[in-house]
């Protein structure tokens, strides 16, 4: 099989789509000529032309509105976000207006709208353009958030959420636009709320999100050398999430650490760790463990920036408490 | 009344000044149900921005788009809905138009065009926006008419997208209702400068109208409106009403912000239906017994519509995490 960047994998999930449907149309910052900052959509305007792939004034909060508008009315926008971070910039177009129309209008309105942005530390990018607010958005009923861990995944899931009749917001790590995963020639979605077990394992569960899996992956190689056996499961999406499937794998290995690059508190990984605590508590041999970025705006020194995210070798070294026992009851 | 209506047919003015009536009567009940305890939550009311909403969405086909507001009643009504639904809507009860989910603050009949009352100040404006923005790629010519308050002028929102709507000349009317008052503060003391100059600033074509004259309100839109479908858009209006009541229903004791006197004077001497009642009977439109059927028939509409919502059916428990998405019919099962 080929192998493909995740840009240029979110690249072919976008033209197959605008091909199949011609409701589909992008609005962002920079992304026809300049095909956004990072390369990911060059080549689209020339496909599709300046309608259809549409440069906007530096506005994110009129053109997520707009986005909401046009999916209210026929439309299936990909709203383009240049950093994660601006979502904060957003967050009324997001939270107030696109999450809760179906519902305020009784299941009248629909909001068939993607927006698609970012998340990842350790760019040198300091404070704000570093940050992984995933679970802000999730936190919030009537949004999807997918978090793609690969090319494979970046393409399927994208797919799926321009498919989708909800909003969707699309999180890919802006270090791994350049990573090459084995991507089908052939078409695929990947359906959402469908968690992906990558690795097989017996003595603890390692839950990683986006980049975070790959970080699973390695600690759990560490591991293997060891003669510690992980099981590795990636999400996918975290709403829908495939809590059965992480369930299942808790109780199977009683003990768990859930890794993602969002803050610790009140994160990704509180939310994951408590429902595997609530629903495999009998199971486990310890309280499932958090691993999340430290809780502090991300820095820009790289001798400080590197330490403040999750790490193969940090979950490897917690892995090994908790197989031991040492975490029990400590976290 | 200061307008011509030389090209409005009869038909048209009767429509509006129905439509009038039966705004000022479901706020008149709708106060009634808040004073007597039987409406859950507030409510803002439109009473006296009646001409407004009329006059616009007389202009407007079903396939128009519109977004409103929480002073919402009077768009929703102008725009086609029937009391019954919503009614049942101020009243939570099943048969509202969002199955009473949505309640005073985001009623809405969506099947004509009205695409929800929003309760964030200026929080619609990029979806109108949007809506016109969409009906150009589609390529119809549906025009979205985007109603806000004078309050609304100070949010940046509107800024960013009328700036977008005039680079790319969206099918858009923005629709400033200034009655005046920003909640409970006078809009002379929240906007600086002009409120038309913001628009034209953009290169916006502006209008300051009489938004107690329906007449002259309907002229002005329907020209604008066929200006808009043949792509000269966007359009900024700015309406000059009033609201009778206070900020919501619950804003009784407002003489530190408002004098009784001013109050009354606009009632008195501005109030859009007894200017156009008397329109239509000084040219001879309609007599006073026609006019006074009219008001019969929509009272009468009124009461049996409050009667039926207070009898019908509350939403079934099992209705709380429905319409949370789509395509998952309960989202916490």
């Amino acid at each position: 099989m080929r192998n493909i960047t995740l840009s240029q994998a979110v690249n072919e999930a976008l033209a197959e789509e605008m091909r199949r449907d011609e409701t589909v149309f992008i609005i962002g910052e920079d992304v026809a000529e300049a095909g956004t900052p990072f390369k990911i959509l060059s080549g689209l305007v020339e496909e599709f032309g300046t309608n259809r792939v549409i440069d906007t004034p530096i506005s994110e909060p009129g053109f997520m509105g707009m986005g909401v508008g046009a999916a209210m009315t026929g439309m299936r926008p990909v709203v383009d976000l240049m950093f994660g971070d601006f979502i904060f910039l957003v967050m009324d177009q997001l939270c107030n207006q696109a999450a809760k129309t179906h519902y305020m209008s009784g299941g009248k309105l629909n909001v068939p709208m993607v927006l698609r942005t970012n998340l990842g530390a350790t760019r040198r990018s300091a404070a704000q353009h570093s940050q992984s607010l995933h679970a802000i958005v999730a936190h919030i009923p009537g949004i999807k958030v997918a978090l793609p861990s690969s090319a494979y995944e970046a393409k399927g899931l994208l797919k799926t959420a321009i498919r989708d009749n909800n909003p969707v917001v699309i999180f890919e790590d802006k270090l791994m636009y350049q990573d090459k995963a084995e991507v089908p020639e052939e078409e695929y979605c990947i359906p959402f709320g469908e968690a992906n077990i990558k690795r097989e394992g017996t003595d603890i569960t390692l839950i990683g999100t986006s980049s975070m899996v790959q970080v699973c992956e390695k600690a759990a190689e560490i591991l293997a050398a060891e003669g510690i056996s992980a099981e590795v499961i990636d999400p996918r999406t975290i709403v829908p999430l495939d809590e059965k499937t992480l369930v299942e794998s808790a109780k199977k290995t009683s003990r768990v650490i859930v890794v993602d690059e969002g803050h610790q508190s009140f994160g990704t990984t509180s939310e994951i760790a408590s429902r595997i605590n609530e629903k495999a508590f009998y199971y486990l041999d310890a309280p499932a463990l958090r691993m999340g970025a430290m809780d502090v705006p991300i820095p820009f020194s790289p001798a400080l920036e590197d330490i403040t995210v999750p790490t193969a070798e940090g979950v490897a070294e917690n892995a090994r408490k908790l197989v031991r026992g040492e975490l029990i009851n400590a976290a | 009344m200061s307008s011509s209506s030389a090209n409005l047919s009869n038909e048209s003015i009767f429509r509006m000044y129905r439509q009038m009536v039966r705004i000022r009567t479901f706020e008149d009940n709708a106060n009634q149900l808040y004073l007597s305890a039987k409406m859950p939550g507030l409510t803002h009311m439109y009473s006296g921005e009646e001409a407004v909403a009329v006059g616009i969405c007389e202009a407007l086909t079903s396939d128009d788009k519109i977004t409103s507001t929480h002073r919402g009643h009077g768009h929703c009504v102008a725009k086609g809905a029937e009391f019954k639904a919503m009614f049942c809507e101020l009243l939570g009860r099943e048969e509202g138009y969002c199955r009473g989910k949505g309640g005073s603050m985001h009623i809405a009949d969506q099947s004509n065009g009205n695409l929800g009352a929003n309760a964030i100040v200026g929080g619609s404006l990029g979806i109108a926006t949007g809506a016109a923005l969409s009906s150009k790629l589609r390529g119809t010519d549906e025009v979205a008419v985007c109603f806000f308050g004078d309050g609304a002028t100070a949010q940046g929102l509107m800024y960013e997208v009328m700036n977008m709507a005039a680079l790319w000349n969206l099918p858009v009317i923005y629709a400033c209702e200034n009655n005046g008052y920003s909640e409970y503060t006078k809009t002379e003391e929240i906007a600086a400068g002009s409120i038309t100059a913001r628009a034209e600033a953009f290169g916006i074509e502006s209008h300051q109208v009489d938004g107690q004259d329906v007449l002259a309100v309907n002229k002005l839109t329907e020209e604008l409106v066929a200006r808009a479908r043949a792509g000269e858009g966007p359009f900024f209006l700015e309406l000059m009403t009033y609201r009778y009541h206070g900020h919501h229903v619950g804003d009784i004791n407002r003489e530190y912000y408002r004098a009784k006197e001013e109050e009354s004077e606009w009632k008195s001497n501005r109030d859009p239906i007894i200017r156009l009642r008397g329109y239509m009977i000084e040219n001879g439109i309609a007599t006073e017994a026609e006019i006074d059927a009219i008001n019969e028939e929509v009272f009468k509409d009124a009461s049996d519509a409050v009667e039926y919502a207070l009898n019908a059916k509350y939403p079934d428990p099992s209705e709380v995490d429905m319409h949370v998405f789509t395509d998952v019919k309960h989202a916490l099962a």
